[in-house]
């Protein structure tokens, strides 16, 4: 079999490089950073432990800032169809940014804090995102990446029982919610949210006390060490998109089943990037639709993996396919032309040239169990 | 005897009355990570050396086994459909993929022999 030799372009660290090391991860590249794929306990075990149990994840690499001045929301507006103006203090949302072509050019979140907008996109985009910002910004608003704070998600059942001994007040959020405090005296912006389905809170903290705050999150009862394959896996089964894979610029909010992140205001008023695109696809249906998809039998089927329809036309590609550990049993999700997107509607999935007997199946496959 | 020879591509094989068993190497299984799932070659499907004849699935990636030797396949490992985890916990023992005969043992012996291969993995880290 074929082993992939490592790459030998010069990696970006996160503040947790170290750490990693120490506990033995496998690093390797993702978006232009050495990120720990796993630990010694491997995807399956890290997997596992999270649903059951807590996982601790580094997505430092990804991209946070700040949107400050009078204004921001709106002027975060002219590039997103959220709704960030009806955003209240204390909360956060998903949102997409549109191209003017009504494609998606990133995924992010954005909370509200009051006195400023913060923001988290994706490390693959964190350069392409902030210039587009920055350049839409009128006078007297500010985008300020913060380049110099790591990101730690700490996720599953037990994460709540692990953050209230070190911050109290952290455990009275909700869902979505955002609050600055303090945990072991290091100060930290937290909010209840995650990308895995599962209760959690994802906290950024300065860069040089990241390590310190890793440490003692992982010395809570119950917190391992989690890597970026099982937040794939895990993200995969809670149904939820990844940039690059799931979606791209050329890919619709309503081709990829994320209409609900368009603000109500923003589908009367029809005033975000693409608006035109999606009020007609809305209208008229979309020309494809990301749906969840279940193979039969135990055998992956994995991104770009073509779809058709049982003995015919092909019809649509996988964009993100694996094991579902805590599914134990593959999944996928991929984009298929309206007529073939009814759960249960049977597809064939060709893998390696052979048919693969699959069916379009509701998302999560796993259920999300959020603090609401 | 029953040495274990292995190729660049992290696969074994042991020869054994004329008969050669394939597997993949600890090295290879640990670099995969959990397996999850086997392709097998068909029974009587006659293979040359290189040749893509089975696919490892871990939780991450698919992965081609490549023939180390050519034959013809003779049998394969049907356990591992149900528990594709021995590849993980014994690689060179009930993780086993097919068996190939008849094989030349000549070509056999001209695989890397174990301190070779090891040599080759150190060059990998």
């Amino acid at each position: 079999m074929a082993i992939p030799l490592p790459e030998t372009e010069p990696l970006l660290e996160t503040p947790l490089g170290g750490l990693h090391r120490s506990l033995g991860a496998r690093l390797v590249p993702f978006a232009g950073y050495a990120m720990p794929v796993q630990y010694p306990a491997g995807i399956l075990t890290e997997h596992l432990h999270t649903r059951a149990q807590a996982g601790l994840f580094d997505v430092s690499h990804m991209g946070q800032a700040e949107l400050l001045g009078a204004g921001a929301a709106t002027a975060l507006e002219r590039l997103t169809p959220a709704d960030v103006e009806g955003l209240q203090p204390g909360r956060q949302r998903y949102a997409l940014l549109t191209t003017e072509s009504g494609g998606i050019f990133d995924d992010f979140m954005v909370a509200n804090l009051g006195s400023r907008l913060f923001l988290v996109v994706n490390a693959s985009r964190k350069a392409e995102d902030f210039a587009r910002i920055a350049a839409a910004l009128p006078a007297g608003v500010r985008l300020n990446p913060l380049p110099d704070r790591a990101l730690l998600a700490l996720q599953g059942p037990q994460a709540v029982a692990a953050i209230t001994p070190l911050a109290p007040e952290l455990a009275a959020l909700r869902f979505m919610d955002v609050a600055e405090a303090r945990i072991g005296g290091i100060p930290v912006l937290a909010s209840r949210s995650g990308y895995t389905g599962e209760d959690g809170f994802e906290i950024s903290v300065p860069a040089e006390q990241a390590a310190a705050l890793a440490k003692l999150l992982l010395a809570q009862p119950g917190v391992a060490p989690i890597g970026l394959g099982a937040r794939d896996s895990l993200r995969l089964e809670a149904g939820l998109c990844l940039y690059g894979s799931d979606l791209d610029e050329t890919t619709s909010p309503v081709e990829a089943a994320l209409t609900w992140s368009i603000g109500k205001r923003r589908r009367m008023a029809w005033d975000f990037p693409g608006a035109e695109r999606v009020r007609e696809e809305l209208a008229n249906g979309p020309r494809r639709l990301r749906v969840g998809i279940r193979p039969d039998g135990r055998q992956p089927a994995r991104g770009h993996t073509p779809i058709h329809a049982p003995g015919g036309a092909p019809i649509g590609e996988i964009t993100s396919g694996g094991f579902g550990p805590s599914l134990n049993a593959p999944m996928a999700m991929g984009y298929v032309t309206p007529g073939h997107a009814t759960d249960g509607t049977p597809l064939e999935l060709l893998v390696r040239g052979k048919p693969l007997a699959s069916r379009v199946a509701p998302m999560p496959f796993t259920p999300h169990r959020y603090a609401r | 005897m029953s040495d274990l020879r292995f190729t660049q591509d992290h696969e074994w094989v042991r020869l054994e009355g004329g008969i050669a068993t394939v597997g993949i190497t600890d090295h290879a299984q640990t670099a995969l990570g959990d397996v999850v799932f086997v392709e097998l070659p068909e029974i009587g499907r006659e293979v040359v050396v290189g040749e893509a004849c089975a696919v490892v699935e871990s939780v991450k990636a698919a992965s081609d086994i490549f023939a180390p030797v050519a034959g013809k396949i003779v049998e394969v490992n049907a356990a591992l459909t149900d528990n594709p985890g021995a590849i993980n916990s014994e690689p060179t023992g009930a993780g086993w993929f097919f068996r190939m005969a008849p094989v030349d043992p000549g070509a056999v012996g001209d695989l890397l022999d174990a301190a070779t291969y090891a040599a080759f993995v150190e060059t990998l880290a």
